[in-house]
């Protein structure tokens, strides 16, 4: 199968911390990745660099074959990178409706980039991105703030799947969340490979990726110290390769 | 049960119980004086509150989108003060009136800039505004306040209808175009993205900074148009117009249900609190009470509107969190 994403040599320095240590990287097309690591590992910033809210110091990635450079958040989105952030990429008090569309509304009249929004196209679609993800809730018009952990995460897949992103990435998006609303997650992320999207999970729980990963990328110290298909690997020799690096 | 659940999520809008309490000081008063609710009085309530709901619904949209503007009451006077002596400078009036609007823009694009380039919070470089706004005002009022100049086009303004001024007619036109503008526009969207959590909305590809600066401008704008507005009502400049207006334009938009922290709020709950305030001080005057109640009046009514919007915001959260123990 082709490659998604290729990252070749990338290294990242902050004001000193060599947080990201010549990583290079491959990632297969509609394959989920599990990219595991103990916190500090570096995990968060490589993403970051992926989805373009943080520059390379130096390195290359390839997107489709093409290489890219992400200046924005926007870029990476408008080729179809879609992250979620291990803090909420949702405003709490805004309801499910604009929470999907934010800074993407339909909108009518529009004078430039200015325009008045279509409430009723944005809750119909809004409900039926949720519908796709197996959510269901009452009304696009909730506050994001009544849903569960879980059903956040869900709209924020939602959107991701509604604007067509072709890779996705989760940053430990199963942090602070019940057991229960943990398997609503993975059950979101696993229907995403079928619907011919990549995924990248990041955890540093190895037990929540490793049901539905098909392929195990550590990490420790900025460096990638393992990277592995399932089917070559084996729960205990990943715990090992985390505890030990 | 879904009817039941939606009258009880439209009781917990902020703004909807305010007209509540709007409508709970509206009767008290009544029933303390008959004439509160006469032609005569609402003339006059209505008459000096347009000014007051064009500057709280300025600050309820900055307050919005996270920030404050603490300079209102300063712009609010040395608009039209420039504007006056401008006029008494030779310069046509209408070149007079867009050029003492573009001092309001330019203020507010100063407060903006200042605060995002430099990351500092808006309270303060707006506080430091507050003085230097003032002190220019001060210094434009040349020593004694100058006449008002008869030939500037002041009736379009303000001119006495039947009940309402025209000002009332100005500030409904306000309160319609930005109330589209912010609940029914994307740019709307961005606002309240942007004041309920910053980093969500940057990562979602909204230019935080662009939306913020757009929201200082705008008030900046307002505060002055409102000044020049009561300048126009009084037919007199007075360097002292706008005195701690500040904190009583966000005494309006707070009990109109806008967040302190920035993503709740609307354009009618700062309307509705704006002349709730006007009302409240009225009601006190014609029932007698010692006019320095108002004060304490407006206080506990601060008070109460947030208590509330607090205990409300903290009660949908744990709908939430109930729901995740399921
Ligand atoms: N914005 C930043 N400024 C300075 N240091 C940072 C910043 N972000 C991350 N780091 C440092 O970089 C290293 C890797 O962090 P991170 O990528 O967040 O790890 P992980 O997500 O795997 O827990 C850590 O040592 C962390 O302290
Ligand atoms: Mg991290």
């Amino acid at each position: 199968m082709e490659d998604i994403i290729v990252c070749e040599g990338l290294n990242k320095y902050y004001s000193g911390v060599h947080a990201l240590k010549d990583l290079s990287l491959k990632i297969k097309k509609d394959s989920v990745v599990g990219l595991i690591g103990d916190n500090g590992a570096g995990k968060s910033t490589l993403i970051k660099i992926l989805s373009g809210a943080h520059q390379p110091d130096s390195g290359h990635i390839y997107f489709e074959g093409n290489k890219v450079k992400f200046k924005s958040t926007k870029e990476a989105m408008n080729l179809g990178i879609e992250t979620i952030y291990q803090y909420s990429a949702l405003i709490p008090e805004m309801s499910i409706a604009r929470n999907i569309f934010i800074g993407r509304e339909q909108t009518q009249y529009n004078v430039g980039n200015f325009g008045l929004m279509k409430t009723k196209t944005m809750q119909d679609d809004a409900m039926k991105a949720l519908t796709d993800v197996e959510l269901h809730l009452r009304s696009p018009d909730t506050p994001v703030n009544q849903l569960s952990g879980g059903e956040r995460q869900g709209v924020v897949i939602a959107r991701a799947m509604y604007f067509k992103s072709k890779v996705l990435i989760l940053d430990e998006p199963t942090n602070h969340l019940s057991v229960k609303e943990t398997n609503k997650v993975l059950r979101f992320v696993e229907g995403l490979k079928s619907q011919g999207v990549t995924s990248i999970f990041i955890t540093h729980n190895l037990s929540h990726v490793y049901p539905i990963a098909d392929h195990l990328c550590v990490m420790a110290r900025g460096e990638k110290i393992a990277d592995l298909d399932k089917k070559d690997t084996t729960i205990d020799h990943l715990t090992d390769l985390l505890v030990n690096g | 049960m879904s009817k039941n659940y939606s009258l009880r999520s439209l009781l917990v809008r902020p703004e909807v119980a305010t007209f509540l309490m709007f409508l709970a000081i509206m009767i008290g008063f009544y029933i303390a004086n008959e004439r509160f609710l006469d032609a005569r009085n609402i003339r006059i309530v209505m008459g000096i509150t347009p000014e007051y709901i064009i500057v709280a619904i300025g600050i309820a949209i900055l307050m919005i989108s996270g920030e404050f503007d603490l300079s209102v009451g300063s712009v609010f006077a040395l608009v039209p003060m420039t504007i006056v002596q401008m006029v008494h400078q030779g310069i046509p009036p209408w070149f007079a009136i867009f050029l003492g609007l573009m001092i309001g823009i330019i203020v507010g694009f100063v407060n903006g800039f200042i605060t995002l380039r430099f990351g500092i919070p808006s309270f303060i470089a707006t506080l430091g505004m507050l003085y230097i706004a003032r002190s220019l005002t001060t210094v434009a009022t040349a020593g004694f306040p100058p006449p008002f100049p008869h030939i500037l086009p002041n009736e379009l303004f303000v001119y006495q209808f039947e009940l309402f001024r025209a000002s009332l007619y100005w500030a409904l036109l306000v309160a319609v175009v930005l109330g589209v503008m912010l609940h029914r526009s994307n740019v709307g969207n961005w606002i309240y993205a942007t004041g309920g959590d910053q980093n969500a909305a940057s990562s979602m590809g909204i230019k935080t900074g662009n939306v913020k600066m757009f929201c200082f401008i705008l008030c900046g704008f307002l505060a002055g148009f409102a000044g020049m507005i009561q300048t126009f009502r009084l037919e007199a400049p007075l360097p002292s117009q706008g005195y701690l207006l500040e904190l009583e334009s966000i005494a309006a938009a707070v009990i109109g249900g806008v967040s302190l922290f920035g993503g709740i709020g609307t354009v009618f709950g700062a309307v509705i609190g704006a002349i709730l305030i006007r009302f409240l001080e009225s009601g006190i005057i014609m029932a007698r009470i010692d006019a320095e109640w108002f004060r304490a009046g407006l206080g506990s009514l601060i008070i109460i509107a947030v208590v509330f919007n607090t205990y409300i915001s903290r009660r949908a959260t744990r709908i939430g969190q109930n729901k995740a123990k399921d």
